[in-house]
Order: structure tokens, then C-alpha cells, then sequence
């Protein structure tokens, strides 16, 4: 079997190397950082413009009522998925390969939920009141209303936010030690701050392992509870299209196809940007690539499902959707979403294209901008074809909408970007457990002298 | 509603129509309307009454294409069209059929249950109430609405009302201001007026005390609107004539030919407006 990672790189190395990375990044860091943050003006622009002018500047209408807003939501939300699924599924599955990848796709987890809950926020017509979808005690004793689909979004979306906030952080600690030991200056003091006081004692360890599995198996479930209750923003709705029993895991396993996407995306800009060649290495990419084939799978076959309920179901309003979908002035979109979302997983079949760099970063971003389109699809055009025909209409967006969104993937860009300038972005204390595994376990033919291993600093 | 009470009224909570809650009992007052197509003539005189009653806001022409109109009352024209989707010609005398379409004041509105703040609610009197002051503009109401008769603010339009209409501006009700979800009422400000004046006279609104501006002017007199409660009103008379009731289901209709339907009965929205379908000259 191939190698993930060169089994005799040095403990102290690694250390050096992923130290390194928060100090001196390649030149198209900065170039990517500019870029984002311009675009992120621009929204900011756009949503300053619209919140004094009103909501018509998004170009909603009735009943064309939510948009790409309600679209990039979900599509954020989805993305958060798949660290997840690397960071605590493979974790409980005990899954060796994670280990130098989980610490990047986790972070994407906290940013791009950070980015999802920008957005029912701004698409509220009376934004500067968007806090009375907080239960909190007031003197009218005014309640949110507890079946709304909306306010069990704002509660999951808080839960996943925090639980997966937490978890990065605490499987961190270990790492934030060691930056601690090598920096200096505001450095030092937030990695000291920080650490908890961790010095690698058998008791920290033993503590810190056990609060790492709970934390894991905690979130799974609500990795998977948490799309399914976005989903039910529209499962729980009568309108045809939406009002699908299936809708839940189509959810999840769309979210996890974008996610794996977009951990291949950044696994690669991270490589490059950060010299992570040596860690980042292109068999766990294979990896993860036959992941998202499999996910891919799961995805297709749920769409197809869909279609069958809706053609079989016989409700007339569904199935006027979902010719809608396929012949309506949204067809190009859809055809696009469906042809390339089914077909485009089929080219990591390939091994070629799994060692590819540059084929891979095209793939896994059109399976983004496909995934993307397809939170339109579902938007969209269920509301241009609802009950009442009189009522039939299009959303075509405007500059503010497409700013805004444009903006929000600068914003999930330019917050993963700090995240991975200011924190040890690949586990160092996994990797070293992955090595010592590979030599002292696995590795029975070529058994390493044991003062060939360093201690670890403490 | 207590659990007890669901446990107790289990079957009830099954079905649909009535869930043994006080609150919802309709003992004095439920609201209900009937429009007879037959004599509907598309004119728009119930639409432009709305907008004087109820201080709606005059788009333009730019915008009103786009689909932001707020007119909480309009006329619905339908063609019939033939096998081949070509516009048929069958009535030629009478053009296109009218269907007048506003808040069907659902018993199971599906605007009520998805609004996050509780913006929107059901009032004893059977009205589907919008709370201006509390809508935060989340929209879903107007997506979960299957008539789509919830009209949103997308502008601010109260600094820049037409010029000679800011003098004819409705005392009884508020002009709203961009972000809020608004809809019609059935003239919920009459309704009040009506209700504490025949409190005062410690009595209960008679039949036709009340009338809603679409009522008012509709000059054949299409529109009927009273207390469901009250049976000898002329809306029960017509809801009991037509067979027409709470839980009636459309594929249950007996006679099969009997004029009354409500709008998208099948999807259980139980709409308190009743509809009497035109009847043609070659129906006869």
C-alpha cells in the first residue's frame, strides 16, 4: 500500500514546517486576501444600499419572495458538512488518513457556518429587528413562535455553530501548545491564553482524549440533524416541490458532496500556498477524491428519487414543477446542475484525474458551482410554479443580490485564510501519532531505532 | 391549548374543523365570505375600494410590473384554453372568466404556523390577523401562502404617496413602511368599529351592520360577507344552501353539480371564503 506520509520525516520537522506556514506564506496569500477583501466591500456596499432602499433592490417579488439569499444559506450551511464528516465521522470510524486534513476542513466547518448565518439575517425585511427570533424573556412577554420552521434554523444553526466551534478549538489545545513554545510577542500571549496551561502530562492526555471522542459523537448527530432541519424550512411548507418527505437526506448528502468539494478546493490552495506538499499529500487526496465519488452517488440516487415521487405521486402541482424545472426559463440551470452533477463525479473514477492537480481544483470547483445551483433549483422554481397560476412569476437577480453573493464566498475565503494564518492549520500532534503508528504498529519489516524518534518539545 | 385537552379531544384533533378550544369556538363571531362569479363582471371597483379603505400603497407602473404591486384584492382573468393550449374562444360574449382573489382567511392557515415571531396569527373571530408592529419580514408567510395574497413592503412608500392621494388617507389604520408582510383583512378597522359600538348597546352585530369596502362597492352586488356563527346571516344561508362547511372536501361534494367550492380545497387550508362558479349559458 502506498504511503499517506513519508514515514521518515522527523517529529521536529513537522513541527518546523506547519510553524512555518503562519509566518512566511507564498505572495498569492496576500494576492488572495486583497482580492477577497475588495469583493467583501463591495457586498457590504450593496447590503448598506439595500437595507436603506428595501428589499425590492434584491429583486424579489411576489411570489418570487426569497431568492438567492435562501440559496446561498443553504449552500453555506451544506459546505459546513463535510468537515464534519472528516473531522468526527472518520474519527469514530478510526480513519488514518484524516488526520492531516481535518484540522483545515474543520476550520471551513466554523467559517462557512459563520458565512451561512449572515444570510437569514440579511434577507429579513426589517433587519435591525432580527434578534425577536431569539427566545429571550422580555417585558411584553413576547414569544417566538416555536413552530416555525425558522426559529428551529436559528436554534440548530447556533448549536452546530458553537458544538463545532468548540471542537476545533479543543482538538487544537495540543497544537497551541507547541505554537506557544516556538512564538513570540501578541503570539505567545493569545497562544498561552489560549493552551489552558498544557504541558502533555498523562493526565492532560488521557482527559483530553476522552472529551475528544464525546465531543465527536456529539456532533455527528447533529451534523446530520442540522440540514435536515434546514430542509424542513421547505419539507414543512405546502408548497409543491418543497412539500417532499425526502427532501431531509437529499439535504445531507448534497451538503456533503459541496463539502467535499470544497475540502478539495482548499486542501489544494492550502498545499500550494502553505508548502504543505510533504503533508498534503496527493494519496489522501486520492482518498478523499473516491470519498466525494461515493457521496456523489448517494446524491444522485436521492435525486432520482425525488423525481420518481414526484412523477409517480400524481399530484399535479408537484409534477407541474418539476416540468417546470426541466422546461421552464430556469432549464439551462437545471440541466446544467443535473448533467454535470451526475456526471462530473464519474471522472474521479479515473486515477489520472485524482493525481491531477489542476483538473482536480476545475472539478471540485464547478461541483461547488453546480451544488450551488442546484440550492437555487430548489428555490426558485417551486414558487414560479405555486397553486395559483395567476400568480406564476421569475426571480432574476439584480447587482445587489449577485454582490452579496459573490461577497459572501470572498467572506468564507478570506476568514479560512486568517484561520489558517493565525492557527496551526494541520494537526502536528496527529501526524506525529499517524507516523508513530506507521512505524512502531504497521510497520514490521523496517522498525526504526527507537532514539530515531525525538520527543515531542513539550 | 392544554395536553389534556388534546388527549381529550383526540378525534377532534384528528380531523380537521373544530379542536374543542375555547379560544377558537366562534361562539359570537366567525367571519366568513361568499363571491358569486355568476354575477362577478370584472370590473375592479372592489379592488380600487380596497386600496381607499385600507391606505395601500400606489406602486407605479415600473414596479407593479415587476410584481410588486400591494394591491390586497385583484382580479384573477383566466382564458380557457384548448386541447392544444391555444386560447379558446368558446365565450366569445364574455371574455375572460373573473375570479376576484384575496385573503381566504384560512381556519388552517399555512401562513401561520411558519412566521418565526408569530406575526401572524388566528384571532377568535376566525380572521387570519397580521401584527404589523411585530413582522420582521421573513417572507415565509407569502411562500407558504397557496393563494400568495400576502404582499410585502419591498419599498418604503408612505414619504412619496402620490400627491392627492395622502388626502384621502384612512384614519383607522396604519401606512406601512418598507420590510413588513401586509394582506387583507376582511376591513378588520369596520369590523372593530362595528363590534364596540354594538358592545355599547350590550347587543351583538347585526347581519349587514358591517360591510367591507369590496362588499360596498361592488356594483352587482357579488360579494356577500357576515357571521358565519349567526345562522340566519345571509352568508350561513348561502354557505347551507350551497352544502358548504368546515371540513367539507371537494371530492365529497354532494350534489356533484352544486355551485359553492372553496379556492384549493384539497390542500386542507380550509378558506373561509366560499366561491359560487359561474354557470354558462351551455351548462344550462
Amino acid at each position: 500500500m502506498e504511503e499517506e506520509i513519508r514515514k521518515d520525516i522527523k517529529w521536529a520537522q513537522i513541527n518546523r514546517d506547519v510553524l512555518s506556514s503562519m509566518e512566511a506564506p507564498r505572495k498569492i496569500y496576500w494576492v488572495l486576501i486583497a482580492v477577497c477583501l475588495s469583493l467583501v466591500a463591495v457586498g457590504v456596499y450593496a447590503e448598506i444600499h439595500q437595507y436603506r432602499t428595501g428589499m425590492g433592490e434584491a429583486q424579489l417579488n411576489r411570489p418570487q419572495m426569497w431568492g438567492f439569499y435562501l440559496a446561498n444559506f443553504i449552500f453555506w450551511v451544506g459546505v459546513s458538512h463535510a468537515g464534519t464528516l472528516l473531522s468526527a465521522a472518520l474519527f469514530l470510524t478510526n480513519t488514518e488518513w484524516r488526520r492531516p486534513v481535518y484540522r483545515s476542513a474543520e476550520a471551513m466547518t466554523s467559517v462557512a457556518l459563520l458565512t451561512a448565518a449572515i444570510f437569514p439575517v440579511i434577507h429579513l425585511g426589517r433587519v435591525w429587528d432580527f434578534y425577536w427570533v431569539l427566545p429571550y424573556a422580555n417585558e411584553r412577554g413576547l414569544w417566538p413562535n416555536f413552530r416555525s420552521p425558522l426559529l428551529w434554523d436559528m436554534a440548530a444553526i447556533f448549536t452546530y455553530l458553537t458544538s463545532s466551534m468548540m471542537f476545533l478549538y479543543y482538538g487544537m489545545i495540543p497544537d497551541l501548545a507547541i505554537s506557544r513554545d516556538n512564538a513570540r510577542g501578541w503570539r505567545r500571549r493569545l497562544y498561552s491564553w489560549m493552551a489552558l496551561g498544557w504541558v502533555g502530562s498523562d493526565r492532560q492526555w488521557r482527559n483530553f482524549r476522552k472529551g475528544y471522542l464525546l465531543l465527536a459523537a456529539f456532533l455527528l448527530p447533529l451534523a446530520v440533524s442540522v440540514h435536515s432541519i434546514v430542509a424542513s424550512d421547505f419539507a414543512m411548507s405546502i408548497m409543491p416541490g418543497w412539500h417532499v418527505t425526502s427532501l431531509p437526506p437529499y439535504f445531507v448528502a448534497g451538503a456533503l458532496y459541496s463539502g467535499c468539494a470544497a475540502i478539495i478546493t482548499l486542501f489544494i490552495i492550502l498545499r500550494h500556498t502553505f508548502r504543505y506538499e510533504e503533508y498534503l499529500t496527493l494519496p489522501i487526496l486520492d482518498k478523499l477524491c473516491k470519498l466525494t465519488f461515493a457521496i456523489a452517488m448517494i446524491w444522485v440516487y436521492l435525486n432520482l428519487i425525488e423525481f420518481a415521487s414526484a412523477w409517480y405521486g400524481h399530484n399535479m402541482y408537484e409534477k407541474e414543477v418539476l416540468i417546470e424545472k426541466a422546461t421552464g426559463p430556469y432549464a439551462p440551470f437545471w440541466w446544467t446542475m443535473i448533467i454535470l452533477g451526475f456526471g462530473l463525479p464519474f471522472a474521479l473514477i479515473i486515477k489520472k484525474v485524482r493525481r491531477n492537480l489542476l483538473v482536480l481544483t476545475a472539478i471540485s470547483m464547478l461541483i461547488n458551482i453546480i451544488m450551488w445551483l442546484e440550492r437555487w433549483m430548489i428555490v426558485s422554481p417551486t414558487l414560479a410554479r405555486n397553486h395559483e397560476p395567476y400568480s406564476w412569476g421569475y426571480h432574476w437577480p439584480g447587482w445587489v443580490e449577485l454582490s452579496i453573493t459573490l461577497a459572501s464566498f470572498a467572506w468564507f475565503t478570506m476568514l479560512f485564510l486568517l484561520f489558517v494564518k493565525i492557527f496551526p492549520s494541520i494537526s502536528m500532534y496527529e501526524v506525529k501519532e499517524m507516523l508513530y503508528h506507521r512505524r512502531q504498529v504497521s510497520d514490521r519489516l523496517v522498525r526504526e531505532p527507537p532514539d530515531n524518534i525525538e520527543s515531542e518539545p513539550a | 391549548m392544554t395536553i389534556r385537552r388534546m388527549i381529550e379531544n383526540w378525534t377532534a384533533f384528528r380531523k380537521s374543523g373544530q379542536v374543542g378550544d375555547e379560544y377558537y369556538d366562534h361562539k359570537d363571531y366567525r367571519w366568513g365570505m361568499v363571491i358569486d362569479l355568476n354575477s362577478c363582471i370584472g370590473c375592479n371597483a372592489c379592488v380600487t375600494a380596497c386600496y381607499a379603505e385600507n391606505n395601500l400603497a400606489v406602486v407605479g407602473r415600473e414596479r407593479f410590473g415587476r410584481g410588486l404591486g400591494m394591491h390586497w384584492m385583484r382580479i384573477e382573468r383566466y382564458w380557457h384554453t384548448g386541447e392544444k393550449g391555444e386560447v379558446e374562444t368558446r365565450y366569445p360574449e364574455q371574455g375572460a372568466q373573473y375570479i376576484p382573489m384575496m385573503c381566504q382567511q384560512c381556519e388552517h392557515a399555512t401562513c401561520e404556523p411558519v412566521c418565526p415571531v408569530a406575526a401572524t396569527y388566528h384571532t377568535p373571530d376566525g380572521l387570519n390577523a397580521q401584527v404589523y408592529n411585530r413582522c420582521i419580514g421573513s417572507r415565509y408567510c407569502s411562500n407558504n401562502c397557496p393563494y400568495k395574497v400576502r404582499y410585502f413592503n419591498f419599498y418604503s412608500y408612505y414619504k412619496n404617496w402620490p400627491s392627492p392621494l395622502e388626502q384621502q388617507l384612512n384614519p383607522d389604520i396604519s401606512v406601512r413602511d418598507k420590510g413588513v408582510m401586509e394582506k387583507c383583512t376582511f376591513c378588520v378597522q369596520r369590523l372593530r368599529r362595528g363590534k364596540n359600538e354594538a358592545k355599547n348597546e350590550e347587543r351583538l352585530l347585526r347581519d349587514g351592520e358591517v360591510q367591507t369596502a369590496c362588499q360596498q362597492s361592488c356594483p352587482t352586488q357579488a360579494i356577500s360577507f357576515g357571521n358565519l356563527s349567526d345562522e340566519n346571516s345571509k352568508v350561513s344561508k348561502l354557505w347551507q344552501k350551497h352544502n358548504m362547511s368546515f371540513g367539507h372536501k371537494e371530492n365529497e361534494k354532494q350534489p356533484k353539480n352544486e355551485r359553492g367550492y372553496r379556492a384549493l380545497e384539497e390542500l386542507n387550508t380550509e378558506p373561509s371564503v366560499m366561491y359560487l362558479e359561474r354557470v354558462r349559458d351551455e351548462d344550462i
